[in-house]
């Protein structure tokens, strides 16, 4: 699959997780997507962790305001009924139950629900920002990544780098499929048609469980 | 009372192996002015306290790239390379903090509080060598409380017995630093007289606020 329709197409059916009225937080990346494929029927405010609720899409070329921007230090807007807070409020809204979704990339994940993503010892340690209270307070958590790194799968039994938190993942979503968290494993909900269960098994280390119900992966 | 100084009366404040305070978030928010100021005094073994290490060329990310801090305490380096580096050349101590836990650790430093008790970093590296405390069945870390010499404060107006706004996403963690510090400097693009900001638009106390500065570049 093409790099950008790998993108779109998780991105499209985390949209579809989404509902009415819900408070969400989108990582940076990947995750951003999601706001661009949100369900015409339904509306859903979006939390920026800097400090605002209402975070809407970049502004024109020309009408950046160099005091709003993202977590990730963009440009962006904020929407009619939106608000500005500082990060004792931010954190609190993440904390404290208010958030409905987070959806986040990983570098690994694991069937315990185990998330890492914040750090390779060694090579590569660029923090854990918000991501540990993200996933510890939403009430959902969403892993929206590509399947494997370049063929490694990112999908184990058991995560060897350090973790962001412990057993907090909901559901996994890839190009190849929906996977939901439970407590006797990974179970696989959706598989997209471009994908068989040979490949998608292949791809991931952790231990699939075929849904008896397993469906097309939806994007619509 | 006017606490409006100029940025030599600042820089004289700023001593070697001071513990200092950083509001802004990536750089947005963040006192560019009093950072300079820093920056071209050259103080060393700075402690930085702050969301982030900005960039290697704004905010925090100046002091970094200057060599002017041996610790850090911060929730995220990842978009300065020169942290990173520093940090792998053992010339730098990187305390990487959650960024929820660093604004609670902040306010229980300012609000009198011996701790704070939080769910997030349970079961990662980050509990390691915390107490943990159960209250009504759930668990939870004890976080304790941080404070600092200096806090820089960046706000898009003030006036001058240091009443301060900070207009969109660049209110991040001003207001909070701005209790935690033994001494509290805020930089403004706008400084006012006392009295031209509305009490009710107040986010960052003058009560708090030892001195203003005016500045020219707020991130």
């Amino acid at each position: 699959m093409d790099k950008n329709l790998v993108k779109d197409t998780i991105a499209k059916r985390v949209a579809l997780e989404m509902n009415d009225g819900d408070l969400v937080n989108l990582g940076i990346g990947l995750p951003t997507l999601v706001a661009n494929f949100i369900p015409k029927d339904i509306s859903i405010t979006l939390q920026s962790e800097n400090g605002f609720v209402g975070l809407g899409p970049a502004p024109a070329e020309g009408e950046e305001d160099k005091d709003l921007v993202n977590a990730g230090s963009q440009p962006v807007t904020i929407l009619p009924g939106g608000a500005f807070f500082d990060s004792l409020t931010s954190f609190g809204i993440i904390r404290g139950g208010h958030l409905d979704a987070t959806v986040l990339g990983a570098l690994q994940v694991d069937e315990k629900g185990n998330l890492a993503n914040w750090m390779i010892p060694g090579k590569m340690v660029p923090g854990m920002g918000g991501a540990m209270d993200l996933v510890t307070g939403a009430k959902r958590v969403i892993v929206a990544m590509v399947h494997t790194a370049k063929g490694t799968p990112k999908i184990l039994k058991e995560c060897n780098l350090p973790l962001t938190a412990a057993g907090k993942v909901d559901l996994i979503i890839t190009e190849m499929g929906v996977m939901k968290v439970t407590t006797k494993g990974l179970l696989l909900t959706e598989l997209n048609p471009e994908f068989t269960v040979d490949d998608i098994k292949k791809a991931t280390d952790a231990e699939l469980i075929i849904s008896y119900d397993l469906k097309e992966m939806r994007t619509k | 009372m006017n606490k409006v100084i100029d940025i030599e009366k600042f820089t004289n404040k700023i001593k070697d192996g001071m513990t200092i305070m950083i509001g802004g978030f990536l750089g947005n928010g963040t006192p560019e002015t009093l950072i300079d100021a820093i920056v071209e005094k050259g103080v060393k073994n700075l402690t930085i306290i702050a969301n982030d290490t900005a960039f290697v060329d704004k905010g925090i990310g100046k002091l970094i790239v200057n060599k002017q801090v041996k610790k850090v305490i911060t929730s995220h380096i990842g978009t300065n390379k020169e942290t990173g580096r520093q940090l792998n050349a053992g010339e730098l101590d990187v305390v990487l903090v959650p960024q929820g836990t660093l604004a609670e650790q902040v306010r229980a430093g300012g609000a009198g509080l011996g701790g704070i008790l939080t769910p997030t970093g349970l079961g990662t590296i980050v509990e390691e060598n915390k107490q943990k405390i159960v209250v009504d069945g759930k668990e939870y870390l004890l976080e304790t409380p941080i404070r600092a010499d200096v806090a820089l404060i960046a706000a898009s107006k003030v006036d001058k017995s240091g009443n301060a706004y900070h207009t969109k996403s660049t209110r991040n963690f001003n207001p909070l630093m701005a209790t935690a510090a033994d001494l509290v400097v805020v930089e403004a693009e706008k400084v006012v007289e006392i009295g031209e900001i509305d009490p009710d638009v107040v986010m960052t106390l003058g009560i708090f606020v030892d001195f203003v500065v005016r500045g020219e570049n707020n991130g």
